[in-house]
């Protein structure tokens, strides 16, 4: 059995009591919620906080709702629950996507999208989709609340926006009508962190031509979108030369770098690679359900 | 003899019905393990119990400077921190490993590997232990370090091993087998010759439980009992005896449950011995048990074999010769478990199930600064890397000659006339009839309609590959005289106790960490004497309990202990037959036996059941002179030879050509272990080791960087498989029994781990030919699967 170091650990009740609890605290303290990144680093005692604030008992911050054109997600939302929810298949497959291939159903059942955004580690799935979908980042602190892009929220591996006082609450992702998306992954096996994985989203005009278009790559080194492709697809008609060209530009955007999953190169094929099957994917599932609306 | 019906079974056996003696049943232990009720080392909890950490040196090689316990000894819960110098004065900082060679408990003077043992803390709690390792100062002078094998034997190489008398170099030993002027005579004159360096990475056993002990030295009578997580508790004992000087029939090592072994638990580790140096010194039970991580970077590591291999054939596919040198990387201490006489184990099996003019092989041992063990992971003694270099060899001679690889391996076969064959490097194979075990893996596989269904999917830029392994075991060691373990013949020991009312207890010298043995071995005796196995309890694992033997490894339980039980069974029938006649007032001669029972010969209404037989043994009837008042027997097998367990195994992947992502579609196994005792038993053996096969092939590997620090040290990084990686298993059978041993059974327990992993590699390089990919080494990871599609295989150093 591995062992932490000695801490204190209290449980909060509420958003405001969680954030009085982490101020009293200060720096020495982390939240905990599904517990499947910090509880191991603590173990091989890599992380040695003096208080663990558990917020698990905040379901105020477990929902999943469609308010207008907004799907808002509660920081505590469960993987599990993404996984499983068909509003989130319907409207943003790239989470689905992404949900499949976190972990294992165990981690699935704990751990939660705040968790994983604010852990930001390079390998973690959920800060592309969050790139991809351009979606909004609510951060709650003693002087209230602040909206900020996930460029904004997301500083680099393992950092965030987020300040020792202050507790992700919500991430708001836009819908867009035409829009579709695709997640894939390489993975050594079933639970193990990417090799290299992309995400795409995209949008279709009326005529079948991309209107908007994102993609990001998770564990090659590349924090924000490839924004190079955009110049390239959009306003154009989707061919597979402009996926291949887009592959490209992700293989010369990221900056991999080489480990046990594999060498530079073949992370650097895998950005190109993964980009062109999900621009395919996202734009085939853009058009199916575009399809599917004029029936 | 091939038969392919299995013996009168009841597949759906609940409850009722259950076979009286061999056949399908459920596993008699599964209600306490399937309900969390079993009871393994961390369970046991003594009054008073106190707990051990070790503190494990952070680097692979280097001397130690200085160590400053006073503050961790100042920690208010912290009993004792014990040293290796404390160790030296007791004469205990070194202990004999299970190769001849020595292993520190402690580190006295240098840092061998990373995560050596340095410090042994011993606190009221677990977690006080934990905490005051941090207490412990340590000052190191880093050295650098051996960490390539290749690299061991230069000139210029740092000596890991200076604690040895005049050690100048890393050499440990050279080894040989087969005919070396036969075997170069006929590669000289060879149509055909291919090479290959084939090299079988570093992995590990991993089992679910992690290695640990319980010590509880009674100070008053000088008892010690040691609960441990052995596979082998009377050879255990022993050797505790001779290390510690507590004698022996004061110690009782008691192996409670066991939550996987595979080879992993047949070391002696530092843990075990420091609990009993903690409990010594504190006059208190101590409890230690590692942390995955331990397990995973201290404990014996399995393979990590570095194979030239050399095949010699004719230009029509009849294969002539085989030969290899092999490197061998031991680590830092030489403390492989094999009979004595194999310092490389059984890989001169390596001749495999083909019949050859000519073979040889040599194996040089190595240290690097590396954890110690190595045979270890279900290896059947090193079958594993003979079987995987074999096959390889042939699969790459098939590719040369552009011949199926089937095709081939039928051409070559020892055929069942030739049985037993002798092969070119020593070995005895009792019995085999290789082709139609072979054609039915093809028939079940589909094999003709698989090769069309590739070439299709190849001429649409699809990647398929078919992967085929025949393999020939050799289990059940040994003979005593040829094989023992610090001079302890591998032989066991049984003992049958018939009660009064019928019911028996059968004790055996083995041990189960999850292969069945207490539905196994009552079956057996079931068979034997005819009382339903549920009437019979199997003991096993406490040295107390049970007669002496040498434990459970290398897949020798039923082949070697299964006979001990027969024979004992058989034994006991023979004295129910005296005991029958007396009270029939008959003769023995007169009786004849039914499954059960002994009954006059021509008159079957007249007659004892073993329930009747075994009150009057009890009784008051008169017995025969020579004829105690029991039921009970006790015997020790010495196996006349090993086993030779055999089976075809054929794999079915498709590699992603964007990502080299390995997917296992199918995947066929027949197996041929012999005399079949309970089928399920067997499956659920195939289909573990199957799934260990599947991970050796894609994923698992215990890599070190440059300066010797172990990169596989937890599950994140040191992957093995989970049933989202393997397909559903299809397994058949063949019997072909085995001659000499009493049931004709042959054991099967590593079976599937041996003869899978070339299946599955033959599979991938079968899918990568059309980028002219010959081999690659495990592990098939899909960055390395992607760098063999771009000609760049390398090696897992």
């Amino acid at each position: 059995m591995q062992i932490p170091a000695p801490f204190d650990y209290v449980r909060a009740s509420s958003v405001d009591n969680a954030l009085a609890l982490l101020d009293r605290h200060g720096a020495e303290s982390r939240v905990v919620a599904g517990g499947h990144s910090l509880l191991p680093m603590m173990k091989l005692r890599l992380a040695r906080p003096d208080w663990l604030i558990d917020i698990n008992d905040l379901f105020e911050l477990d929902y999943l709702l469609i308010d207008g054109q907004t799907l808002r997600i509660g920081a505590m939302t469960r993987h599990t629950t993404l996984l499983e929810s068909d509003d989130v298949q319907r409207l943003f497959p790239i989470i689905t996507d992404a949900e499949r291939v976190i972990a294992d159903p165990i981690v699935r059942n704990r751990g939660t999208i705040g968790g994983s955004l604010c852990q930001a580690d390079p390998a973690e799935d959920l800060s592309t989709v969050c790139h991809v979908l351009e979606a909004v980042a609510v951060v709650r602190g003693p002087a209230g609340e602040r909206m900020l892009s996930m460029a904004d929220f997301h500083r680099g591996p393992y950092e965030t926006a987020v300040a020792q006082n202050e507790l992700l609450i919500e991430v708001r992702v836009p819908i867009r009508a035409g829009s579709s998306s695709a997640y894939e992954k390489v993975e050594r096996r079933v639970g193990d962190w990417a090799v290299a994985a992309a995400g795409a989203s995209v949008t279709l005009d009326s005529a079948g031509a991309i209107s908007q278009v994102a993609v990001g790559l998770t564990a090659v080194g590349l924090e924000q979108n490839v924004t190079e492709v955009e110049a390239v697809l959009v306003g154009q008609t989707p061919t597979e030369e402009l996926f291949t060209e887009a592959g490209r530009l992700a293989s010369l955007a990221c900056d991999p770098l080489a480990d046990q999953r594999g060498p530079i190169d073949y992370k650097r094929h895998l950005a190109d690679e993964l980009t062109r099957r999900v621009l395919r994917a996202a734009c085939r599932r853009a058009a199916a359900s575009a399809s599917e609306i004029t029936i | 003899m091939t038969i392919l019906e299995d013996r009168p079974s009841n597949p759906a056996a609940g409850d009722h019905d259950r076979p009286i003696g061999h056949g399908r049943m459920q596993r008699k232990e599964d209600p306490r393990f399937v309900r969390g009720k079993g009871h393994y080392v961390d369970d046991i909890v003594l009054p008073g119990m106190l707990h051990g950490a070790i503190l494990r040196a952070p680097v692979a090689h280097a001397r130690l400077v200085s160590i400053d316990t006073t503050e961790a000894l100042a920690h208010p819960k912290v009993l004792a921190v014990i040293t290796g110098t404390d160790l030296q004065a007791l004469g205990l900082a070194w202990a004999p490993t299970l190769s001849m060679d020595v292993q520190a408990v402690l580190v006295t003077d240098k840092v061998r590997f990373q995560g050596q043992e340095v410090a042994f803390v011993v606190a009221e709690d677990r977690y006080a232990a934990r905490d005051a390792l941090e207490l412990i100062q340590v000052e190191y002078d880093v050295l650098p370090p051996v960490v390539d094998a290749r690299k061991a034997m230069d000139a210029d190489a740092p000596v890991i091993r200076d604690d040895l008398e005049g050690r100048t170099d890393n050499h440990i030993f050279d080894w040989e087998a087969g005919n070396k002027a036969e075997t170069d005579a006929v590669f000289a004159s060879a149509d055909v010759v291919v090479t290959q360096e084939i090299v079988y990475p570093r992995v590990h056993p991993a089992p679910m439980e992690t290695c640990g002990a319980v010590a509880d030295f009674d100070p008053i009578d000088g008892r010690l009992t040691l609960y441990e997580t052995t596979q082998a508790p009377h050879a255990h004992r022993t050797l505790f005896a001779m290390v510690s000087g507590i004698p022996e029939h004061k110690i009782r090592v008691v192996s409670p449950d066991i939550g996987g072994g595979f080879g992993n638990k047949v070391g002696i580790y530092p843990g075990y011995i420091l609990a009993v140096v903690g409990s010594i010194v504190t006059g208190k039970p101590v409890k230690w048990v590692e942390d995955r991580s331990e397990n995973l970077m201290s404990t014996s590591f399995a393979r990590d074999y570095i194979m030239q291999g050399e095949i010699a054939a004719t230009r029509d596919g009849k294969i002539l010769a085989l030969r290899t040198n092999v490197l061998a990387d031991h680590g830092a201490f030489n403390a492989t478990a094999q009979p004595t006489k194999y310092p490389a184990g059984f890989f001169h099996i390596f001749t495999g199930s083909y019949d050859l003019q000519a073979a040889h092989c040599t194996v040089t041992g190595v240290y690097t600064n590396k954890a110690p063990g190595g045979v270890a992971y279900a290896c059947s003694f090193r079958v594993t890397e003979a079987v995987y270099l074999v096959e390889r060899m042939v699969d790459i001679l098939a590719r040369k000659l552009e011949m199926d690889p089937a095709e081939l391996r039928l051409k070559n076969f020892i055929k069942p006339e030739q049985f037993p064959y002798p092969n070119k490097t020593g070995w005895e194979y009792d019995s085999g009839d290789y082709e139609p075990t072979m054609r039915l893996s093809m028939k079940m596989a589909g094999y003709d309609e698989l090769r069309r269904e590739q070439k299709e999917k190849r001429e649409r830029g699809e990647l398929m590959g078919i992967g085929i392994s025949f393999f020939t075991e050799t289990v059940g060691a040994g003979p005593r005289k040829d094989m023992d373990i610090l001079g302890l013949g591998m032989a066991d020991g049984a003992e049958l106790r018939i009660h009064p009312t019928g019911k028996a207890v059968v004790r055996i010298s083995v041990q189960s960490q999850g292969q069945g043995h207490e539905t196994t071995f009552a079956q057996i005796v079931a068979e034997e004497i005819g009382i339903p196995p549920e009437d019979i309890d199997v003991v096993h694992g406490d040295t107390d309990q049970t007669p002496f033997g040498l434990g459970t490894y290398g897949s020798r339980s039923t082949p070697v202990s299964g006979a001990a039980v027969a024979l004992v069974a058989r034994k006991v029938r023979e004295k129910a037959r005296f005991i029958a006649a007396a009270m029939l007032e008959t003769r023995p001669e007169d009786l004849e036996w039914e499954k059960g029972r002994w009954f006059v010969k021509g008159d079957p209404s007249i007659g004892k059941t073993m329930a009747e037989i075994a009150m009057g043994a009890h009784g008051t009837v008169a017995l025969p002179e020579g004829i105690d008042g029991n039921l009970d027997a006790e015997v020790t097998y010495d196996p006349p030879n090993l086993t030779f367990p055999f089976g075809a195994y054929i794999c079915v992947v498709d590699v992603d050509p964007g990502t080299g992502h390995v997917k296992v579609r199918r995947f066929i196994a027949v197996d041929d272990c012999g005399t079949r005792i309970n089928p399920m038993i067997i499956e659920g053996q195939i289909h573990g080791g199957l799934t260990d096969g599947v991970g050796m092939a894609l994923m698992e590997f215990i890599e070190f960087d440059a300066e010797g620090n172990c990169l596989g040290g937890s599950f994140m990084d040191y992957l093995i498989p989970t049933a989202m990686e393997v397909p559903d298993w299809e397994t058949g059978f063949t019997v072909t029994p085995s001659p000499h041993h009493p049931i004709g059974a042959k054991g099967v327990g590593e079976s599937a781990t041996v003869g899978s992993p070339p299946a599955v590699v033959n599979a991938v390089v079968d899918a990568l030919a059309p980028f002219g990919v010959v081999h690659m080494d495990m592990p098939c990871t899909p960055a390395r699967v992607w760098e063999a599609m771009q000609g760049r295989t390398r090696p897992p150093v």
